[in-house]
Parts: C-alpha cells; sequence; structure tokens
C-alpha cells in the first residue's frame, strides 16, 4: 500500500463553473476559512474515493497569475510552496482561447497539470466541436469532460486524479518566447542559479519570466538574494513595457497556433445570453430594469425573512422571561436574560435577513448579473470616488451592514475595497428603522414617513460624501480600472447558492457569538453595577456614564437618558428602543414609550431629528466593527471607522439642534 | 501607415470591428488588459456602451469584457 493521501487544487478562471465542480466534488465536507494574513477565503473539502482520501483545495478563481491582484498571488504561492499532487484547471470548454491563457502561466509552474472541460454541453449545443485527444497532446496534459451542475464527468475526474498520481511522472510543456527574450530568461537563470540559497521550490524559469515581466512581488521575493543587483542590472537594461506587451502576445499566439486543431467554433451567431443583455443592459431599459430588480430583491428579503425575525423575537423574549423567573441568584438572572440573551436576540433577529441577502447576492452572481449590475452602476460611481463593484454591497447595507461589509470582498483593489468598508456603515441598515419610526411617529405625526425617507436620504448622501472625503485625505487617488468579464448568463445553481448563503450566514453566527458577546457582557456590567441598583438605572455605572458624557452630547439637545440608550445602542441599534423603554419605566408598550417622551421636555421636536441623526451615523453595532476589524484586517482602520462614525454623527446632530435653535425651532 | 495609429478604441461604434493594435495603458491596468486578451493583433468590437455612456461593452477573443473610455482611449486600433 503506497501513500492513499491525495492533494489536489483547483484552479481557473471566475465563471467557468469551478465552485460547482468543487460542490460536487466534497459535497458538504467543506471547510471555510482565510489564507493566512489574507482576507481571501480559503475553501478546502475532502473527498475519499476508491481508498484514497483526496483534500481538495479550492483556490481562487484568476485569470492570471501576475501579481495584480492578492487572488493571483495567493493560488500561486499555493501552488509552488506547498506543492499539491495535481492542479486542476477547470476550463469554460466554451471560452477557450482566454481559459487556455491560464493554462500556460500554470504549465510554468511546473506543477502536475489536469485540465477539466466544464460546461462542455454548452459548447457543443451551440455547435461547437472539441478534439480532446488532440488537445491532451497539443497540450501534454490529460483532459477531463465534465457538466459540474450535472455532475457529469466526476468519477471520470477522480479517475484520473488517481492514474496520474500513481504515474508520478511529470508533463511538461512550455511556451517559447522568442529568441530575443529566450535569451534574456536564460541569462537571468544563470544569475539566479548562482545563489545557492536560495528557495528551490521556485522554478527559475518560472522566476525569469517573471521578472521580465515586473512582477513586483516576485522582485520582493528575490531582493534579499546576493544576485538581486546583477538580476536588476539584466532587468534595467531591457525596455520592461514592451517585454510585457511581447510575452503576453506570444502566449496568446502559442494558443492560437494549436486552438484550430483542438476545437473548431460554430459561426458566431447570437447567443440566448446576447439576447438576454440586449434587453438588460439596454441603453432605456437597463437602469429600470435594474431599480425594479434592486426593489424586488429588498422586497423579497424583508417579505421572507420577516415572519423568521418576529419567531426568533418572540423565542427570544420567551427564553428571556424563563430565564429571569427561574434562574437565582438574581444578578445571573439579570446577566442571562437582559444581557445576554437580550443582547445577542437583538443581533441574531438579523440572522434571517442575512442569510436571504446571501442567497440573493449569490443567485445574482451566479446568474451573472452582479456584473451587469457593476457595468451599469459604474458611471456614477465613479463620479463619486469609487468603483462600479461598490454599488451592490452598499445597497446590501440597507438590509445590514455586516454583510454589506462581507460582500465588498468581491473588490479587487485594495483602496477601493477599503473605502466601500468605511462607507457602508452610513448606509441606513433595518435596525435603525425602529428609531426613526418611534422618535418621527411621536414628534412628526403627519410628516413621520417623510422624516424617515429624509434619514435614509442623510445616509446615502453622508456615504457619498465620505467616499470623496476619504479620497481627497486617507485613501488618495482614483478607483482603480474597469477592467471586467461580463460573463454568459446562466441559471444559477440552487445547491451554490445555498452553500454559499450558509457559510457566509454562519460566519456571521460565529460573529454573534464571540465580539457581540463580549460586548452585551460589557455594557450588561455597566447597566448593572454598583451592587444593588436598579439595571440600566441613574446610579449604574451606565447611568453615571449617561452623566459623564451629557455635557459632550448637550449641544446635539441629549440629556444623560438618552446618552444612556446611546451607549446601549453600540450593542445593536434595536436595542436603543429597548433601552429607552426601561429608562422611561414604559417596559415593551411602544405606546406607553412614545406617550412619556412626550411628556418629557427634555425632548423636543428639533432634540428628537437630532437624535435619528445621530444613531444613523454612529457606530451601527459591534458586529459591524467586529466584522470591519476582520475585513480589513487592521485595528487601526476599524479605530479610524468608529472615531469616524462618532465625529460625523456629533457633528451632523450639532448642526441639526444648533442650526435649527439658531432658527427659531 | 501614420493614420492608423490614430483611432483609438473608444471611437469604435457599436457593431464595428477592430484589430488591436497597441495598448498605451500604463501600470497595473496594462498588464490585466493582456491578461484579458486586449494584445495587438487580437479583433474586438464594441458591442454596446453602459446605459449611462460608460463603460463599454467589447467583444473579444469569444468573450464579452467591459471597460472605461479611459482606457480606451489609451488602447489603438485600425478598423477591419
Amino acid at each position: 500500500m503506497g501513500n492513499r493521501e491525495i492533494k489536489i487544487a483547483l484552479t481557473g478562471n471566475p465563471n467557468v463553473g469551478k465552485t460547482t465542480l468543487f460542490n460536487a466534488l466534497t459535497g458538504s465536507r467543506q471547510h471555510v476559512g482565510n489564507w493566512p494574513g489574507v482576507t481571501v477565503e480559503k475553501k478546502s473539502g475532502r473527498v475519499s474515493y476508491k481508498g484514497y482520501d483526496i483534500e481538495v483545495i479550492d483556490l481562487p478563481g484568476t485569470y492570471s497569475l501576475t501579481a495584480y491582484s492578492i487572488d493571483e498571488i495567493v493560488a500561486r504561492d499555493f501552488i509552488i510552496e506547498e506543492k499539491p499532487d495535481i492542479v486542476i484547471q477547470v476550463v469554460d470548454a466554451s471560452n477557450l482561447e482566454r481559459n487556455l491563457y491560464l493554462t500556460t502561466q500554470l504549465m510554468e509552474l511546473g506543477s502536475q497539470l489536469l485540465i477539466v472541460l466544464n460546461m462542455c454541453d454548452i459548447a457543443e449545443d451551440r455547435g461547437d466541436r472539441l478534439y480532446l485527444d488532440k488537445m491532451e497532446e497539443l497540450l501534454a496534459t490529460p483532459v477531463i469532460k465534465t457538466v459540474a451542475t450535472q455532475k457529469k464527468g466526476i468519477c471520470d475526474l477522480l479517475d484520473k486524479v488517481i492514474e496520474q498520481k500513481e504515474l508520478e511522472q511529470h508533463h511538461g510543456h512550455e511556451i517559447g518566447y522568442g529568441s530575443e527574450i529566450e535569451e534574456k530568461i536564460l541569462e537571468i537563470e544563470k544569475v539566479l542559479s548562482e545563489d545557492e540559497g536560495r528557495d528551490r521550490r521556485y522554478p527559475l524559469r518560472w522566476l525569469s519570466i517573471r521578472l521580465l515581466e515586473g512582477d513586483s512581488n516576485v522582485r520582493a521575493k528575490v531582493a534579499k538574494s546576493p544576485v538581486y543587483e546583477n538580476v536588476m542590472a539584466i532587468i534595467e537594461s531591457i525596455d520592461q513595457e514592451e517585454y510585457e506587451a511581447e510575452i503576453a502576445d506570444k502566449r496568446y499566439l502559442a494558443i492560437n497556433t494549436i486552438l484550430p486543431q483542438m476545437c473548431t467554433r460554430a459561426n458566431e451567431t447570437l447567443t440566448k445570453s446576447d439576447m438576454v443583455d440586449r434587453v438588460l443592459t439596454n441603453k432605456y431599459l437597463g437602469i429600470p430594469i435594474f431599480l425594479a430588480l434592486m426593489w424586488g430583491a429588498f422586497e423579497l428579503t424583508f417579505a421572507f425573512a420577516t415572519p423568521f425575525m418576529d419567531m426568533i423575537d418572540i423565542a427570544m423574549s420567551w427564553i428571556s422571561e424563563q430565564v429571569s423567573s427561574s434562574l437565582r441568584p438574581d444578578w445571573l438572572a439579570s446577566l442571562v436574560g437582559d444581557g445576554i440573551i437580550g443582547g445577542v436576540g437583538a443581533v441574531l433577529v438579523f440572522v434571517p435577513n442575512i442569510f436571504i441577502l446571501f442567497f440573493l447576492l449569490s443567485l445574482l452572481e451566479g446568474s451573472g448579473y452582479l456584473a451587469r449590475a457593476a457595468f451599469i452602476m459604474d458611471k456614477l460611481m465613479y463620479k463619486i470616488g469609487m468603483h462600479g463593484k461598490s454599488f451592490i454591497p452598499m445597497l446590501m447595507g440597507f438590509g445590514c451592514n455586516v454583510p454589506a461589509i462581507m460582500a465588498a470582498r468581491s473588490i479587487e483593489d485594495e483602496k477601493d475595497r477599503l473605502i466601500t468598508i468605511l462607507v457602508v456603515p452610513f448606509v441606513s441598515c433595518g435596525a435603525r428603522l425602529p428609531i426613526y419610526i418611534l422618535f418621527a411617529g411621536t414628534f412628526f405625526g403627519r410628516q413621520a414617513g417623510t422624516v424617515i425617507f429624509a434619514m435614509y436620504i442623510l445616509g446615502i448622501l453622508i456615504a457619498i460624501l465620505s467616499a470623496k472625503l476619504l479620497r481627497e485625505t486617507v485613501i488618495k487617488g482614483k478607483p482603480a480600472p474597469f477592467i471586467m468579464e461580463l460573463p454568459p448568463y446562466r441559471v444559477p445553481t440552487l445547491s451554490t447558492s445555498l452553500i454559499h448563503m450558509w457559510d457566509n450566514g454562519f460566519m456571521y453566527i460565529k460573529k454573534a457569538g464571540t465580539i457581540i458577546l463580549v460586548g452585551v457582557v460589557i455594557i450588561w456590567a455597566l447597566a448593572s453595577f454598583p451592587w444593588g441598583v436598579e439595571y440600566g438605572s441613574e446610579d449604574s455605572y451606565v447611568g453615571i456614564l449617561g452623566h459623564a458624557v451629557e455635557p459632550l452630547l448637550e449641544p446635539l439637545g441629549f440629556d444623560w437618558k438618552i446618552s444612556v440608550a446611546l451607549i446601549f445602542g453600540l450593542v445593536a441599534k434595536e436595542i436603543v428602543v429597548a433601552s429607552l423603554g426601561v429608562l422611561y419605566g414604559a417596559g415593551d408598550k411602544s405606546e406607553a414609550l412614545s406617550e412619556r417622551l412626550m411628556a418629557d421636555p427634555g425632548i423636543t421636536t428639533l432634540s428628537s431629528l437630532s437624535l435619528m441623526a445621530f444613531s444613523l451615523l454612529y457606530m451601527p453595532c459591534v458586529a459591524t466593527v467586529g466584522v470591519i476589524r476582520k475585513e480589513t484586517g487592521s485595528w487601526k482602520w476599524t479605530i479610524f471607522a468608529v472615531i469616524y462614525g462618532i465625529a460625523v454623527a456629533w457633528t451632523m446632530a450639532f448642526i441639526i439642534f444648533q442650526g435649527g435653535s439658531l432658527l427659531g425651532y | 501607415m501614420q493614420d492608423i495609429q490614430e483611432i483609438t478604441l473608444d471611437t469604435l461604434k457599436p457593431g464595428e470591428k477592430a484589430e488591436i493594435t497597441k495598448v498605451r495603458v500604463k501600470g497595473s491596468a496594462r498588464r490585466k488588459l493582456f491578461d484579458m486578451g486586449m494584445v495587438a493583433g487580437a479583433e474586438i468590437e464594441l458591442v454596446r456602451n453602459a446605459p449611462l455612456g460608460d463603460p463599454m461593452d467589447y467583444r473579444i477573443k469569444g468573450y464579452h469584457l467591459s471597460i472605461r473610455k479611459e482606457e480606451a482611449r489609451q488602447i489603438f486600433i485600425h478598423k477591419v
């Protein structure tokens, strides 16, 4: 019995069905994590087949293996450093030319390659003819046909994986770049080989080509080498931009030379996807359809989520009551009941929302419409210093900021992504609505609807202005170029969307279990101590804290009670209303609370407006802070986001209250 | 031959085809464009503009690639 472990890596262009194949291979035996040090998602899974234990690692989908994005660096470093037994490239059979560009680069990495021709059905239905034998011969690589959406060809693929593993022989096929470039490659190889202490996992030819192409990541890798100066001398002697163009030319040339022997393409006719695009990205219809779809997605989110949210709410209050009445001593009952269950419950209420948002996002992505949304909105977004891809995350923010910030992962450029993450919290999420409803309803009567709408608009304006401001100051520069494939429209696979929903929704729940819990316990302790005070009362630490920050918030029209409610609101916005209920002794009844707020001379129409604006703009909730930390990977930016939000909120509320007072309101 | 160099990709009208002659885009976008198949000699067709006029939807190497006019202005073509 030999080694029965096989490690395979899945690679390929985006939109070729790689994730679907990964799901088909591994089923539910998946693990989602992060690549060390970066925020790129790492998915791995296992499959047992014919006595082999096969580990499958899903590498990020990339068009190339340059250092253009973190995804590309992650993928190539894994292949070189971890040396998987077999690297499987998933290829879209209906778009061979561009897909094979990645193949030419994979070959240079010196790994055992296996090509999976996916979506053969689409290509063949169209009338393309694919010659597998010829392809295997010309690429010197085994080729397997699959239709991952129907789980066709999975066993063939696994058989081939085992066969290749047992062969242990290395196929190799490399592209020639013409005598001038080849000479330079040899020169650099020679210089590099003089360094005895070099990392031998990296093929010399690959390093040399990358250096000629001006790859900054590879340059950094050899920077410590004693021969670095000599290498750079060669690099500086060439016209790098010309070499860059020439090398890409040669790769495509090589593909074009062999392509006609591997497949014949049907005459180009208008595909179904092209026809769909004629409508969906139409000059006149494109935007109305886009708005209608987005509106529909929101209706759907709330329509589906509301019954579940109500159920969670009821269940949580029931559990809280049970705990309060049965747990002894009282402080423990309060910690568990008021603190943990109350706080975590407030956050868990949003789980249905989040699941549905992720599900819809995945459907949009799988159908190919997500790319069109970026395509349609890019011009507008560009004007405010953002990328077209930032639009969908911002839109999701209206549902919940947490999945919105997670959705910003699809933005490749670090700066574009960071700006999106920093401005999403200003988008008014569902949790802020109860605050508007309470105060607008109490103080604005018939104008309540207009005031609530104005809050949403204010959030959008602040987000836009913040994006512009950040572009002028801390995150200088223009949005990254828009270079994006508009993939063919496809029917999204349900299982892929469900898995996506579960993975991301579960990540949220895990967050709810950690960072939110910590926040909740801190707030509970502040509300319950010193020993013996009434929960959240004036004498508790949170009351004292409320009094302490009162001078800071007084210019905004807030007294200590409002200050306390806002401190509670740091955990989650829906706690603001609940804690006001406690502070005003109104319990859960919103009518009673409304009356008591009206009766309180400390709160005026103007200060209620100021309060709504403040609630909209200051730190949304601990979950958002947690996810900002996770997605930026930086405490610095997380703290910046929190302080910036509070500063903006304070300024806006100040303008409203003081301005309004001056005008005589 | 001179006037051939003068035409840039952004001047293409929907439905028109051209051949790429030179990519003058600088920086990381240059690499990315090459990777996506925007190399000299490649045939390219403008399919349509986005509803707001920019970016553009091009067909190249059998798929749809979208770029902004800003980059298209730095890509030289000759019409076929």
